[in-house]
């Protein structure tokens, strides 16, 4: 555990470094381009990776060994600049025939006889046979000069292809004649103002076996060619390029019916414009886990969880909501087949099918061991720009692991994610854990770069597996913390709270039960709560009633008090009066101190 | 032993005559050069004088200069100037250079065998 987050540590540095770097790159592209003239081939991608193309009016050498594409970059620079950027071109080929070469390039879809008519291009095929030549005294190559030239008069030539001049060696032992002969050749073409591809077979431990590159020296590519695990990648590099910045990473590249594609992934840079759209994942409780409006639109979601737990009808969830918007999905399905997966996802109440028939929806499925991961990268890339989807779903990541070792797939995955965020295309990347592993640890290490990561588990419980997802990360926005049970139904996936207290996490039935006990339980306190509510209530009402009879009593006593104070009043009046009439009949005196008292209780 | 490059098959009595150069065959040589420079003037001079001494009478030169028509490279085949085909007797045989040494010319022509 602790390697793994050192890695993943030293990852992210590493990230950061090339984004950085990718940055810079950019910021000098437009000085560059103002300086030297460039000569655009029109290859996809490879004008990206030389900032423009190649130097105009300047020789360029291709290298690399047997079979790595070298006459095709030559011949589609030649034909392309013909069709595309109406320069015409002069292929001197020393290996093969002008039939050969007509024949082979038939295949990629380029008609040669054609453009010959039209005096776009002119081919010429110089054959040296060593022995049909003996040689004696001093010579020079004027007469590849003068072809050269006749060639390039003839159609106003502004493209130059040499394949592959090397032959020259093996025909003529004069190398010091040669050799001065070569150099006179480039600095011809230079002078003549054309752009050259010279090319070159590799030698062992140099860029070509008779050391060209001594004299074409202003860019030199070179073309490789490996075969790993017996799968066999193609990868380009520029070695130089003076005067201008150029990529300099190894780029995969393709050879396929369309011709010679690179790739240039790596170049991309973290410029892209983001998104405040938010996209529903097509499950309404999963929108409500992610801050209740679902996904960020050209974000990038990875699902990861064992095998089983439903993360392919996790994807076709977002899917069908997707193409039910009226967007368009690109599904790679490295494991199944588009009938399969079809079929499976009816089980769950969605029809992959009807959007399928409608043109919204393509599942392209492919093993993932067919191809190299530069030919699946390129694949993608390309199916990307042909469908224009809004959203791609890779079903599983890791399937192409098995197509290249650790790194690679790593790094071709981060390609991908740059590459669709850079067009705004959403992704979601499902990612298959192996049962082993911490569930936190993806067979890919892309954890750090995807901005929503969703995990699915099983919890094994009661005799029972059951299937939870929780939002591990999603950036730029609340998302819940809880993990969720996630049931497959027969009308799709739902999520329901899954029972947290004191006996843990509880799923499936176990959860039922518990909840049916709950239930009970709930029951049996409300009952108690009503007794102790109708308790209250009697003891209310006694205690009420208490209180009118003690209320009653304090009231008669209240009026016999005054009854008695009353009578005492009256008593004492009388006795008052008595006691007056008493000093009357005696005869007392008004200013005796008994009137006193008399007016006293007059004035009470 | 020759090497069967020419186009047409030989028989078997073609190739011995072939071996030997001193039978009455006619001799077509062709010497492709590109201007009136001291190389090409040098190899006319060479040429001129290999065959009066070993074909004379039996031998044509046309001399195709590429200054004026280029066209006529590609047939040939040409890349080096000056070069001397052999266009008769087959098979083509092509010498290459100034022919400043005779020895080689010869054994080039096919008028001496190599010597080992």
């Amino acid at each position: 555990m602790h390697a793994y987050e050192c890695r993943f540590r030293i990852g992210i540095i590493s990230l950061k470094k090339r984004h950085s770097m990718s940055t810079i790159a950019t910021s000098q592209i437009s000085t560059a381009d103002q300086s030297l003239p460039k000569a655009p081939t029109g290859i996809p991608g490879l004008d990206e990776v030389t900032n423009g193309g190649l130097p105009r009016g300047r020789p360029t050498l291709v290298c690399g060994s047997a079979g790595c594409g070298k006459t095709l970059l030559a011949m589609e620079f030649l034909i392309r600049g013909a069709i595309e950027f109406r320069e015409p071109g002069v292929f001197i080929a020393f290996e093969e025939t002008v039939e050969d070469l007509t024949q082979n390039v038939r295949s990629l879809g380029f008609d040669l006889n054609k453009l010959v008519r039209q005096k776009k291009l002119a081919l010429d095929f110089v054959r040296v046979e060593r022995n049909e030549i003996e040689e004696t005294g001093e010579y020079d190559l004027e007469g590849l000069f003068i072809r050269l030239n006749a060639a390039i008069d003839s159609i106003g030539a502004k493209r130059v292809v040499l394949d592959t001049i090397e032959a020259l060696f093996s025909g003529l032992q004069n190398e010091g004649i040669l050799r001065a002969e070569l150099r006179r050749l480039f600095r011809w073409l230079k002078d003549k103002g054309v752009t050259a591809i010279i090319t070159g077979e590799r030698g062992d431990g140099t860029l070509t076996r008779r050391g060209l590159e001594e004299y074409v020296s202003d860019c030199v590519i070179l073309l490789d060619h490996r075969v790993n695990d017996q799968i066999s990648t193609r990868r380009m590099r520029i070695v130089k390029y003076r005067g201008t910045t150029h990529g300099t990473n190894e780029y995969p590249f393709l050879i396929d019916e369309e011709g010679f594609s690179v790739l240039p992934i790596t170049s991309l840079g973290l410029q892209h414009t983001v998104s405040d759209e938010r996209i529903s994942s097509g499950i309404p409780r999963l929108d409500t886990m992610l801050g209740g409006a679902g996904f960020y639109r050209g974000s990038t979601i990875l699902v990861s969880g064992t095998a089983g737990t439903g993360k392919t009808s996790l994807a076709t969830h977002f899917v069908n909501a997707a193409c039910e918007r009226g967007e368009r999905c690109l599904y790679f399905a490295f494991e199944e087949s588009p009938g399969q997966l079809i079929r499976n996802m009816r089980s769950i109440g969605l029809d992959l099918g009807k959007f399928v028939k409608k043109g919204l929806l393509n599942i392209h499925s492919s093993r993932a061991t067919l191809y190299g991961l530069e030919m699946h990268l390129a694949l993608i890339h390309k199916m990307v720009q042909q469908f224009k989807p809004d959203i791609v779903v890779a079903d599983p990541i890791g399937a192409l692991m098995t197509a290249g070792s650790g790194r690679d797939a790593n790094l071709m995955i981060i390609r991908l994610i740059d590459f669709l965020k850079a067009r705004g295309v959403t992704a979601m990347l499902i990612n298959l854990t192996s049962g082993g592993d911490t569930l936190e640890h993806t067979a890919v290490d892309i954890s750090s770069i995807v901005d929503s990561w969703l995990l699915l588990r099983d919890v094994e419980l009661g005799g029972e597996r059951n299937r939870a997802l929780y939002v591990l990360k999603s950036r730029g926005m609340r998302h819940s913390n809880q993990l969720r049970e996630f049931l497959l139904t027969d009308h799709g996936v739902e999520l329901l709270d899954v029972y947290v207290g004191p006996e843990g996490v509880l799923t499936g039935s176990s959860r039922m039960s518990l909840e049916a006990r709950e239930r009970a339980s709930v029951l049996a306190v409300r009952q108690e709560a009503e007794r102790k509510e109708r308790e209250r209530q009697r003891k209310r009402e006694a205690l009420e009633a208490k209180i009118i009879a003690l209320r009653k009593e304090f009231e008669s006593e209240e009026t016999e008090s005054v009854l008695l104070a009353s009578e005492e009043v009256n008593r004492r009046q009388r006795l008052e009066n008595e006691q007056h009439a008493m000093a009357i009949s005696r005869g007392a005196d008004e200013a005796n101190g008994d009137a006193r008292p008399r007016r006293k209780l007059n004035s009470k | 032993m020759k090497k069967a490059s020419a186009k047409t098959p030989l028989s078997l009595e073609e190739l011995a005559r072939h071996q030997s150069p001193d039978d009455a065959e006619k001799w077509d040589l062709r010497l492709y050069v590109a201007g009136q420079t001291p190389r090409s003037v040098a190899a006319f001079a060479n040429l001129k004088r290999l065959c009066e001494e070993h074909l004379a009478g039996r031998y044509s030169i046309e001399v195709i200069d590429l200054m004026k028509h280029p066209q006529l490279a590609a047939g040939d085949q040409i890349l080096a100037i000056p070069t001397l085909v052999r266009k008769l007797p087959q098979p083509i045989r092509k010498i290459v250079g100034d022919l400043r040494d005779g020895e080689r010319a010869l054994v080039g022509l096919q008028l001496r065998p190599a010597k080992n």
